[in-house]
């Protein structure tokens, strides 16, 4: 559902993957496996259900349980196979296994917004648009609808949403006599203030993430990632990356942003606790805080995201798909699956268990709209992050091997953060890395 | 002649019937039946990931176009100038050098210190002293990472009670943090290697070093130390390979500190992330292979200098 979450529960998972990562080592190989996808209608699809079979679904989402029993008892005739292969990182590296040993993998699988290029692009996925889907096209969000494309092809329906929006302590605020910022200048500003008034808490925490990096520069209007086929362009000194770093090299520089990475044990802490101010996350955030910080009840609003002219603009955090697997070997049933899941009966469970939808009917349904929340005071935070969810600056493109660039961040671009020093000179020697690793993989990167 | 005759007829009677003489009834073969289920085994598990791991590192495969071709050895080639492998490779040789005296000293003195005889409730220091190697590596690592923390660990209380700012976690510090914990976790596991091989020592030999006037540290320094010779090798090579394989303590703390723990703090983690972080499984396969040759000679060039030194 997000991309960093769950990385708790991904330590034991890690370990048990550094056991075995010699084996592995030595256990992939082969070349890719064939079966391309079988030319398919809408009509195959509702034929699929009626003769049933059996399905694997891979997934973390909370709501998948709720799902599939709902969609069994609705199809009784089909069988899926929910199996949680782990969040985020391990999901894709046994994702990626599947894919390369040619068996193994599921049918349908999660893939995060911020990974689909890299699976679709080798083409790994089943282009949906044989069955039709291209005709949701208005059911979606415009920022969710580009984020299921890669080239001209449809690999996957959304399943959410994660527009940003800031997030922060009402208590500490009144605390403080802080205003909402509503500008980046006003957000530095408060940050000033607030170190000042108490050394040791912290607008927000920024210890360097990949996703929240790429989200800030996209929010800046930064389009640094363009790809057209095998032709890469990277530039992460463009206007809006520069934009971005104007702003929080002066948190970063100036150390006014604490030093604790999130999904950890001591984040969580900090947000219940007040050392943490503000937080700009994704529309998904109102469940997290919910269950993970008890202590913040109450405390915590939503507002927009603070912008560099005062227009409301936001960008996409985090947000997952539902694709079809090229392995597949019944993809019209899996693809029929898809179309259950977040495209008809299967939203409202989703909803249910406190996911943010894609979907613009229920992102206009006034019931999800108003509806108060007890947590944040009793605030209409959905109408704050619906807003938000149509002020998503338009453009923006993932690189089509953005794992790998996550994964190598800390490496380059976490120096800066480490020796609170400028953001750009990290952003380059990222851009370098990526530039040679692109190269390396056959495309043509500049 | 006749003689001849018969005593050739009796060797032949004496014989087993030469056509039915067989490999298998040849008296080595029976031990390959023992050894056959082990040996199946060790092939697979063994010897064929280390052969699949060389085949891989001969090509080199583009994860998004599916090309794949022939480089011989220029996998090897690039290893040896990759300047992220050498960094991990460094730090591992200057962890091993630094961390794996200190830990051998202390498991030393810790298994000299409960044979001694002098120490009271020695069971009960054996066993806490031990107790370390029994919590899995994970869960240890973790519940250091909660002791080192500076925002809300037990470093952060100290600091806070000292007025100071150490930061285990920082860059200056992580090295030592980690051969901290490594040493915290195997001290019992070594101490009991030397443990067992003092046990083995005959009590006549201390009894006749008694006689002779032999004082506790002669005791010591004449007959332990010398008995221990073997074990301390033993210990060495085991302690070689594992950092040369440090993995999970880094591995793990690099959730907590992405921007000090890089991707390639050690070549195991190197290889991981190569593998798994980036698709370049063949080059992956080449550190792995690079780093195992490494091990392998190091760990040799110790055991032929103790064995040589045994031979004095």
């Amino acid at each position: 559902m997000l991309i960093t979450s769950g990385r708790r529960g991904r330590r034991l998972a890690l370990a048990a993957a550094a056991l075995t990562a010699a084996s592995l080592l030595a256990g992939c190989g082969s070349s890719e496996g064939g079966g391309g996808a079988s030319e398919g209608s809408a009509e195959d699809l509702d034929a699929a259900l009626e003769k049933g079979g059996t399905i694997t679904y891979w997934t973390w989402t909370p709501s998948a349980e709720a799902q599939v029993a709902a969609f069994e008892d609705q199809y009784p005739n089909v069988d899926v196979k929910l199996v949680n292969a782990g969040t985020g990182n391990d999901h894709y590296t046994k994702l990626q296994n599947a894919i390369k040993a040619g068996t193994g993998g599921p049918d349908v699988a999660q893939v995060e917004y911020q990974a689909l290029p890299q699976f679709a692009l080798p083409g790994n996925l089943v282009d949906l648009r044989q069955y039709g889907f291209d005709e949701y096209a208005d059911d979606y969000t415009a920022s969710t609808w580009a984020s299921v494309h890669a080239g001209d092809g449809l690999f996957g329906l959304p399943q959410d949403s994660g527009p940003m929006a800031l997030f922060y302590n009402q208590q500490v605020f009144d605390k403080h006599g802080l205003e909402v910022p509503a500008t980046w200048d006003e957000y530095v500003d408060a940050a000033e203030k607030l170190k000042a008034a108490d050394p040791s808490a912290c607008i927000t925490n920024d210890s360097g993430d990949a996703g929240f990096t790429t989200s800030m520069i996209w929010q800046a209007g930064g389009t640094p990632f363009q790809t057209d086929g095998d032709q890469v362009t990277i530039d992460l000194q463009d206007e809006g990356a520069q934009r971005w770093t104007g702003v929080w090299n002066k948190l970063v520089e100036g150390e006014l942003a604490c030093n604790i990475p999130g999904w950890t044990e001591e984040w969580f802490k900090a947000l219940g606790d007040g050392t943490i101010a503000t937080i700009p996350l994704g529309a998904w955030a109102p469940g997290v805080f919910e269950q993970s910080v008890p202590d913040g009840a109450g405390k915590w609003r939503v507002a927009p995201m603070p912008t560099y002219d005062g227009e409301p603009a936001t960008a996409e955090n985090g947000g997952s798909t539902q694709s079809v697997l090229k392995q597949s070997k019944n993809p019209a049933l899996a693809a029929a699956f898809v179309r259950w899941l977040n495209h008809e009966e299967g939203v409202e469970p989703f909803l249910a268990s406190g996911g943010f939808p894609a979907t613009v009917a229920d992102l206009e349904d006034p019931a999800f709209v108003d509806k108060k929340s007890e947590y944040f005071g009793g605030q209409q935070v959905n109408q704050v992050l619906t807003d938000a969810a149509n002020n998503v600056v338009e453009g923006w493109q993932y690189l089509p091997y953005q794992l790998y660039a996550n994964s190598i961040y800390g490496d380059t671009v976490g120096k800066s953060y480490q020796t609170h020093s400028d953001l750009n000179d990290g952003l380059v020697s990222w851009q370098d890395a990526l530039v040679e690793y692109g190269n390396q993989q056959g495309f043509s990167v500049d | 002649m006749a003689l001849r005759d018969s005593l050739q007829n009796v060797q032949r009677g004496a014989r087993p019937p030469a056509g039915r003489r067989r490999w298998w009834s040849r008296s080595d073969s029976k031990g390959w039946l023992f050894i056959g289920p082990f040996l199946v085994v060790f092939a697979l598990t063994f010897l064929a990931p280390i052969a699949y791991a060389g085949y891989l590192s001969l090509f080199r495969e583009q994860a998004f176009f599916g090309t794949k071709e022939f480089v011989g050895l220029d996998n090897y080639l690039e290893v040896f100038t990759d300047e992220k492998f050498w960094d991990g490779a460094l730090r591992v040789l200057l962890f091993l050098v630094v961390q794996v005296p200190i830990m051998l000293g202390l498991a030393l003195a810790a298994a000299l210190a409960i044979d001694s005889a002098r120490l009271y409730a020695s069971n009960f220091f054996r066993l806490v002293i031990f107790l370390p190697y029994a919590v899995p590596g994970v869960v240890a690592v973790l519940m250091w990472g909660f002791i080192y923390g500076t925002n809300f660990g037990l470093a952060a209380d100290l600091n806070q009670l000292f007025g100071t700012s150490i930061a285990p976690l920082s860059q200056g510090w992580m090295l030592a943090s980690i051969a901290n914990i490594v040493t915290w976790e195997f001290v019992g596991y070594n101490m009991l290697i030397f443990y067992s091989a003092l046990r083995t020592v005959p009590g006549e030999v201390y009894e006749a070093a008694a006689i002779d006037g032999a004082g506790t540290f002669r005791t010591v320094l004449s007959i332990k130390i010398p008995a221990l010779r073997g074990a301390i090798v033993i210990a060495t090579i085991f302690s070689i390979i594992g950092t040369f394989q440090l993995f999970n303590e880094p591995n793990i703390l690099r959730t907590l500190e992405p921007n000090v723990i890089t991707t390639y703090y050690t070549p195991n983690l190197y290889a991981y992330n190569l593998s798994f972080g980036g698709q370049q499984y063949n080059y992956s396969a080449t550190v792995a292979i690079v780093m195992g040759l490494l091990t392998a000679v190091i760990a040799y060039v110790i055991q032929l200098r103790g064995s040589r030194e045994a031979m004095k």
